[in-house]
């Protein structure tokens, strides 16, 4: 599946809940059951450090795609999280350069993303970007 | 005047909060990062805009004329509100941190030398740290902390050993940002000036819950902002006694700040003006004047029974909630209250409850230190104003524990 395809399966997913309580209720529900990062990989040199939240974001490249693990001590953010893993992990470089990420906007979560929140998510798409930079141009 | 009592009257003159967020009606509860602005404000604040606009001090045409009246005049306004003894010793800021750093630059020039100490105290807002770490570097001084107890209050008993550690200056806040507590500063004021020490204080939070008299007081400095005490954003004020004021080298150079300029000398302007470089935000400071009005049209004996209604119904209700933790324990507090809840992100707990129209504050407020203190990485807080009612109060209780409830 590609990164457009997984966006959109994500998408209608979401547009079933018509109003913001179910819609927070299922973002705290996959924030709830992804263990997605190990203690030990919550260190300083992954955190990205908000007023708001801590994110932490670990990566790791192999055979050509770079794989994420993620992880916050807020529940909301890290239910926002496990969705953007969802779309970028597991991809190539060129792919995460190449993608944007609308996808947010469509299922109505644009606001988690505004400088404002100062969460660590804006952050963290910029290292997700970051990363894909670094590793396209080793892979020319 | 007869003075308002009714809070619906006061409700009524700020349309801020009579709108809709997220389809619920606004429970505005971000008071002590900023209030809402009541409607002889905006209008004070449109009229500057759309007529009364020349820049002051400068020309004879009769706009320069009228807001120089306008901005000369909020100045005796401030001057009668903190009652300073002379109108030239009310400075025009940007803010707080503007004021505070304008001291903490100026002051230090004069009275801060190595080995010297600066004291602050160990809930104290970044803004009234960092300014000071800063002269510290340039002059080779040493901030020094007095520590907080459990419940958020001064170790007095720790005071004059710290004052003897070589402290110039004492520079704490009146009230906290973050837990609310009126702090003793008449007593530090006291005890700093028995030993010979400058005080300033951060008014910020102070300057809207309590009657300040700055010649009661006796503080040396006392700085504000206009958009907390319902007055425009971009305002500030910096009390100071006037010795002191003269005495102090200048902030900023520019226009305004001069008694003559050659390329080889230039000489000042007496305080104020000697602080008030550049064109000053003149339509700012006269709807500032307007705020003053607004907050002497009130009547504070039935604001005080409004908040102490509030205060004593969430904290009730606090004692009901599992795993709350209030931070900031005292008689004196104001309604102003910073908690976390085991297992459950303040984040988290504004995010859903902004859903619910109810405008908290998440995070570390601008205060890491405080929050270190408490060992935690974050907290909630809600802080009222003069137009909250007990029905916010109940709505907020009310929000509080749904999102609780859905996040555990």
């Amino acid at each position: 599946m590609s990164i457009k395809e997984t966006e959109q399966q994500i998408v209608e997913e979401f547009s079933i809940f018509t109003d913001w309580m179910d819609k927070y209720e299922y973002l705290i529900e996959l924030g709830r059951s992804v263990p997605i990062i190990a203690d030990s990989a919550k260190q300083d040199s992954n955190l990205i450090k908000g007023c708001q939240s801590r994110v932490w974001l670990d990566a790791e490249y192999s055979s050509g795609k770079l794989f994420f693990r993620a992880d916050s001590d807020a529940i909301i953010t890290k239910g926002i999280i496990s969705l953007l893993i969802r779309v970028y992990s597991g991809r190539s470089p060129e792919e995460i350069l190449d993608a944007d990420i609308s996808f947010i906007d469509k299922i109505g979560l644009q606001e988690n993303l505004s400088p404002t929140r100062a969460n660590g998510l804006l952050s963290m798409i910029k290292q997700i970007k970051a990363y894909a930079v670094v590793y396209a141009s080793k892979n020319v | 005047m007869k003075k308002i009592s009714n809070v619906s009257q006061i409700r009524d003159q700020f349309p801020a909060l009579n709108q809709f967020v997220n389809g619920k009606p606004l429970v505005y509860l971000d008071n002590a990062a900023t209030s809402q602005k009541p409607q002889s404000v905006i209008e004070m604040a449109n009229q500057m805009n759309s007529f009364t606009n020349g820049n002051i001090h400068r020309a004879v045409h009769e706009l320069s004329a009228k807001t120089t009246v306008l901005y000369e005049g909020a100045r005796d306004k401030i001057k009668g509100f903190i009652n300073a003894k002379r109108r030239e010793e009310v400075v025009f800021t940007s803010g707080t941190t503007a004021s505070i750093n304008l001291v903490a630059f100026s002051l230090s020039q004069r009275f801060l030398g190595k080995g010297d100490s600066v004291l602050v105290s160990a809930a104290e807002h970044h803004s009234n740290i960092v300014p000071w770490q800063m002269a510290c570097d340039r002059f080779g001084a040493t901030l020094r902390v007095i520590p907080v107890d459990q419940n958020g209050r001064w170790q007095m008993d720790k005071l004059d050993s710290i004052l003897d550690q070589g402290v110039k200056i004492v520079s704490v806040a009146h009230i906290s940002n973050v837990l609310g507590i009126i702090n003793p500063v008449k007593e530090v004021i006291e005890a700093a000036h028995k030993k010979g020490a400058i005080v300033v204080v951060d008014g910020a939070q102070g300057i809207v819950h309590s009657k300040v008299d700055v010649q009661e007081l006796d503080c040396d400095f006392y700085s504000f902002s206009g958009h907390k005490m319902y007055g425009p954003t971009g305002t500030g004020i910096l009390y100071g006694k006037y010795g002191l004021l003269e005495e102090m080298p200048p902030w900023m150079g520019g226009g305004d700040m001069v008694a003559t300029v050659s390329f080889a000398h230039t000489t000042y302007a007496e305080p104020p003006l000697k602080f008030e470089a550049g064109t000053p935000n003149f339509a700012g400071a006269a709807s500032l004047g307007a705020a003053v009005d607004f907050i002497d049209s009130l009547d504070f004996v039935s604001v005080n029974e409004r908040e102490n209604e509030m205060t004593a119904f969430i904290l009730e209700e606090f004692e009901k909630i599992p795993g709350l933790v209030l931070y900031g324990k005292s008689e004196t507090k104001i309604p102003l209250f910073s908690i976390t809840v085991n297992g459950v992100h303040p984040t988290d707990l504004a995010m859903l409850m902004d859903k619910m129209g109810v405008a908290c504050r998440s995070g570390q407020m601008c205060s890491e230190p405080v929050m270190e203190r408490f060992s935690v990485e974050s907290m909630l807080r809600a802080s009222f104003a003069v137009y909250n009612t007990l029905d916010d109060a109940e709505v907020f209780i009310k929000s509080l524990r749904r999102a609780i409830s859905m996040l555990s």
